[in-house]
Formats: structure tokens, sequence, C-alpha cells
């Protein structure tokens, strides 16, 4: 169990992270999402102490984390990879934070040959890959066999094997009943392995949900349609009970609550014209996109259109955020 | 608490499992060994030109040592990478998280660092000084004369004190090409520079090197405010001074 409670931290001018506090609790992999520069790492060096908050606190397991007793078997992490002195093997690098913790060197040998490095247990690990990098920081926390992971992008530089085998081996820990905190900027990778997500977005917390809830949700199918004359289009859409239509912004109509094949009747019925009738579903990873559109911290081109709040949000700050966008969009509804 | 002797031993752990550790020491030995016996040969070759006056003050156990201002440099070296390396390849992420007790880490590392300098400078100084001793033949001095074993044991200190200012002010730094930028240039020029220059001398008799380098010295000579001993204790305190300034950056700083 981790608990935040109000954690902040402000770089000179900048507001890295802001105010946050969520659990994480044991027993599910918990995905923590958020856009580039959204706060996650900032975060997780909060949690193991090596950055000081500004304000809030973190318990692990109820305590602050200097004051572990042999940190290493309580909660293990993956922060980057890099965080190796390449000078030294594989197995010395492990056994060096083994015998900080005195954790039996055997456990070295093990969590090698779980990560699949024993070939080069021997090797410095300057000259590994990205992915052995990655492995050889993943043996790191699973060295104390902890009830508690982190893991900060883990799948960064890892073969489609090498992701693959880390998703199971997230969802086996936290099958083990362990918690297991993970973080993404890829509502894709998390759809698969968590069972709870916690989304932020500029240091705001924007979402705690499970993940179950978030994907009804903000799986959201609609039918697209397009005619040259969406006026009578609307009118026989009403008529036919269908709440009013969403216009997209390239002036197609959105409905949601009547079938393609109904709308289709519908037009034939009154002789409408119809130049597309498609149904939709909207993925998690264009709710993501939404949800965060308005606190994305380094944009690319043009904002994403047509933002608007994704249920399932944590009611407060963040909201006022999206507000802007929900008015134009109800606007946009009724023009 | 994390256990002091878990970290101890991880710390020996890391520093004998990076190979800088082993090329810094071997050099600091084999540098000021063969420069202090060269010289050492050189002063005897030239005795016959040296003038009278310097003849009255030679001080046989010093020349032994007159490799130590080129030792010293592996020395500082060594210092910078055990603390800096941790620094430039983020390692002290990885370090923090598994002892987050900061000044346990820092303390942890620095005596192991100068158990090994201290065996090091120990077994350079007296190799030193009996290699010296054996190319300057008739004016060679012995361990049995006044001052002669106070300045090769000396000697040793002093290189365990070089190597512990060099970690106290990576520590300060965190960064090894920083520190390597700032001591390497200090020690090997600006400090003896300064000492020579008359007015500048009087400042910079008390740098760490020139006050600490007195104790080598088993014939008193120039007109320093302080002995061996004081020397050895003003060096002492910038030893101490960095120290404690490395450990304010480690506790404050996010790592
Ligand atoms: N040491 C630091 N000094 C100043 N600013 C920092 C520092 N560390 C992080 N920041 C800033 O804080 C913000 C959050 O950064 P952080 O690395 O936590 O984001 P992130 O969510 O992990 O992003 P990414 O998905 O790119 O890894 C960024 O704007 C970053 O520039
Ligand atoms: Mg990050």
């Amino acid at each position: 169990m981790i608990e935040l409670e109000g954690l902040t931290k402000r770089y000179g001018d900048k507001l890295a992270v802001d105010n946050l506090t969520f659990s994480v609790r044991p027993g599910v992999v918990t995905g923590f999402l958020g856009p580039n520069g959204a706060g996650k790492s900032t975060t997780m060096r909060m949690m193991l102490d090596l950055d000081r908050p500004t304000a809030g606190s973190v318990r692990i397991d109820g305590k602050h984390y200097r004051q572990l007793d042999e940190p290493l078997k309580h909660i293990g992490a993956l922060l980057d990879a890099k965080a190796v002195h390449g000078g030294r093997t594989a197995h010395n690098h492990l056994l060096c934070l083994a015998q900080s913790n005195r954790i039996p060197r055997a456990r070295v040998d093990e969590v090698l040959e779980t990560v699949g490095l024993t070939a080069v247990a021997k090797k410095r690990s300057g000259g590994f890959s990205l992915g052995m990098g990655q492995r050889l920081g993943i043996a790191a926390a699973l060295l104390g066999d902890p009830r508690i992971l982190m893991f900060d992008e883990p799948v960064n530089g890892l073969d489609p094997e090498g992701i693959h085998w880390i998703r199971n081996l997230m969802k086996d820990l936290a099958a083990q009943g362990r918690t297991v905190f993970v973080s993404s900027h890829l509502m894709s990778e998390m759809a698969l392995t968590a069972d709870h997500l916690i989304v932020i977005g500029r240091g705001k917390l924007l979402a705690d949900t499970s993940m179950a809830d978030f994907i009804a949700v903000n799986s959201r199918s609609f039918v697209r349609i397009r005619t040259p004359e969406p006026e009578r289009l609307r009118d026989a859409l009403a008529k036919a009970g269908a709440s009013a239509p969403a216009t997209a912004a390239d002036g197609a109509l959105e409905v949601e609550d009547l079938p393609a094949e109904r709308i289709g009747e519908l037009a034939a019925e009154h002789g409408l014209v119809l130049h597309e009738l498609s149904p939709q579903r909207a993925s998690l990873e264009e709710a993501f996109m939404r949800m965060t559109a308005a606190s994305v911290e380094y944009q690319a081109g043009a904002p994403v259109p047509g933002a608007v709040p994704v249920p399932g949000a944590v009611p407060g700050g963040a909201v006022q955020q999206w507000g802007g966008s929900w008015e134009q969009r109800k606007q946009g509804k009724e023009s | 608490m994390a256990s002091a002797t878990a970290v101890l031993q991880s710390e020996w752990t890391k520093v004998r499992s990076v190979r800088s550790t082993v090329w810094t020491l071997v050099t600091a030995f084999a540098v000021t060994v063969a420069v202090g016996g060269g010289i050492s040969a050189l002063v005897t070759a030239t005795w016959g030109d040296a003038p009278p006056a310097d003849r009255a003050m030679f001080d046989a156990a010093q020349t032994s040592f007159s490799g130590m201002f080129l030792g010293q440099l592996a020395l500082i070296v060594f210092g910078v990478l055990v603390i800096g390396g941790e620094y430039s390849t983020g390692m002290i992420r990885s370090s923090l998280a598994a002892v987050p007790q900061r000044g346990v880490l820092l303390a942890a590392k620095v005596a192991v660092a100068t158990a090994l300098a201290l065996v090091t400078g120990m077994v350079t100084s007296f190799t030193a000084f009996f290699v010296g001793q054996a190319f300057l033949g008739q004016r060679a001095t012995t361990l049995a004369e006044e001052g002669v074993l106070r300045a090769v044991f000396g000697a040793g200190l002093y290189m365990t004190l070089i190597t512990m200012f060099a970690m106290g002010v990576t520590a300060m730094l965190r960064s090894p090409m920083l520190s390597l930028g700032i001591l390497m240039p200090f020690f090997f020029l600006v400090s003896s520079i300064l000492a020579a220059v008359p007015k500048a001398k009087e400042v910079a008799q008390y740098f760490p090197d020139q006050a600490g380098a007195r104790i080598m010295q088993a014939v008193p000579m120039g007109d320093a405010p302080y002995g061996p001993w004081g020397g050895l204790g003003i060096m002492a305190l910038w030893v101490v001074a960095a120290l404690a300034g490395g450990y304010l950056v480690l506790k404050k700083r996010d790592a």
C-alpha cells in the first residue's frame, strides 16, 4: 500500500506535481498515466525519497521511506534503467545493492535468472543494450522480494517478447497480492495490464478509477453520418426519439443512441441522401487524449478537437480546465 | 535503520568492482616511488654542483617523497571517482533507494575509500622512502634519525587526507568532471605557484597540501608558523570542512 497525501513538488516557478492525493492498493496493477512532463517520474522519485516534496507526504505501508528498515525488502523500483555504474558487472551491481539490505547473495543469481541475464551476469553493464539495461533495473527491483513494486515506463526499449514478458510479470506480481504501480504514457499499454488507473496531467490528478469503469464509460460508440441536408436529418432523428446528435469538426453528425441500420431506414423513409453512415468506436487512447488535452505540456500542432470531460474523472480543480471546451461542445450541439 | 556493517560491505563491493580503483591506486604508488627514486638519483649525481647552503639543509627523507606532488593526483582521481562515479552514472539513485539514510551511505563510502587510501599511502610512503634512500647512497638517512619515522608515516597520512579532501569536494560538486577540473590544476599548479610567490605565500601556506606537506620534512626548513603536526592538523580541518559540506549537499539536494 502506497499513500500519497497532498504531494507537491515545485522546481523554481514550475509546479511539477500539484497536490496529489491517492493510494495504490495491493493485489492489482495500478497504471499511472499521463502525457510527457505530467510529473509521473517526479512523483515516483518522491515516493523513494530521492526528491524532497515541497509539501505533502508519501507513506509506504504506513511509514516514510526513510523509516523503512532495509527498504529493498519493502519496495522495489525501476526508475530509470541508467541508474547503474556501467563499469560494474551486472552481478556486482546487484550484489552491492543486495549486501546493503542484507539480502542473501543467492538471490542475485535468482533475479538474474528471472530477467534472463544469467548469460551476461559477468559482463560490465555499460555495454548492455537498452532492453538489457531495463531488465537489469527490473532485476534490482525484484531483489528484495518486496511487497510493493514500482516501474517507471518499464516497456521502454523492450522488444515485443520483452513487452509481453513484463506485462505477465506485473500481472503475476499483482496476483501474488503485491502492490504494483506502473507508469506509462500509452493508454493502450495500460488497457492490457492495469486493473486500476490513475491519470495525471500537469501534475494534477485527473482520474482515479478502475480500468473496467474507465472502459465502460469511455469506449463510447456512435454512428457517424454525413449528409447534404443535416437539418432535415436532425428533425427525422428527433422524431424517431434520438437525442440531439453532436457535430464533428468536419460537419458530420454523431448519433449515440440509434444503430446504423435504424438510421439508414430513417434516411430512406425521408428520402435523405447520405454520404456516409459508419459505426464508430472511440478508442481508449482518444479518451485519454481528451482527458489530458487541457493539460498537455508539450503538444505538437493543434489541440485535440472537441475536448470533453471524461466521466470517472476526479471532481475539483482539473474539471474547471475542461469547462471551457465543454461549453464549446454544447454550443456545437445546438448549432 | 540500515545496518552499518551491511552498508560498509556493500561499499566495499562497489569500490572493488570498478577498474578505476586498481589503476588509480597502482598509479599513485608507482608514480610516487618512481619519481622519488629518480630525483634521489639525480641529487646523488649532482651533489658536487649543489651550493653549500643546500647541502647543509639537505633532507634525505623529504627528497625521497619528491614524487608526491605527482602521485597525489592519482589519489585525487581515485577520491573523485569513488564519489563522482555515483553521480555521473546515475547509480546514486539506486544507492539512495537502497540506503535512504544519506549520512550513513556517505560515511560508509568515505570510510571504505579512506581505508584503501591509508593502506596505499603507507605502502607507498615506506616504499618511496627505502627506494629513495637506496639511490641517495652516502647521503641516505634511516628511520632511527630524528623526525624521519614521523615524516614517512606522515607522508602516508598526507596521501590519505588528500583523498578524503577530494571526496568531500566531489560530494559538494556532484560531478567528477567539474571536481577534476578544479582539483587537478589546483594541486598540480596553482597551490605550488602561489606558495612560491612572496606575498601570496602568506595565504598559500594554509592551503591543504602546503600545510599537510610540512609533515614530510624531517629537517625543518622555511618559516611556516606551524609544526609538522600543526600543518597536518590544518589539512585535516580542510578535510572536515569539505566532507561536512559534502554531507550537507547530499542531505539537502534532490538526488
Ligand atoms: N530536476 C528538475 N528540475 C527542474 N524541473 C524538473 C526537474 N525534474 C522534472 N522537472 C519538470 O517537471 C515536470 C514533470 O517531469 P516528469 O519527468 O516528472 O514528467 P513525466 O510525467 O515523467 O514525463 P515523461 O512521460 O516524459 O517521462 C516537467 O515539466 C519537467 O521539466
Ligand atoms: Mg518520466
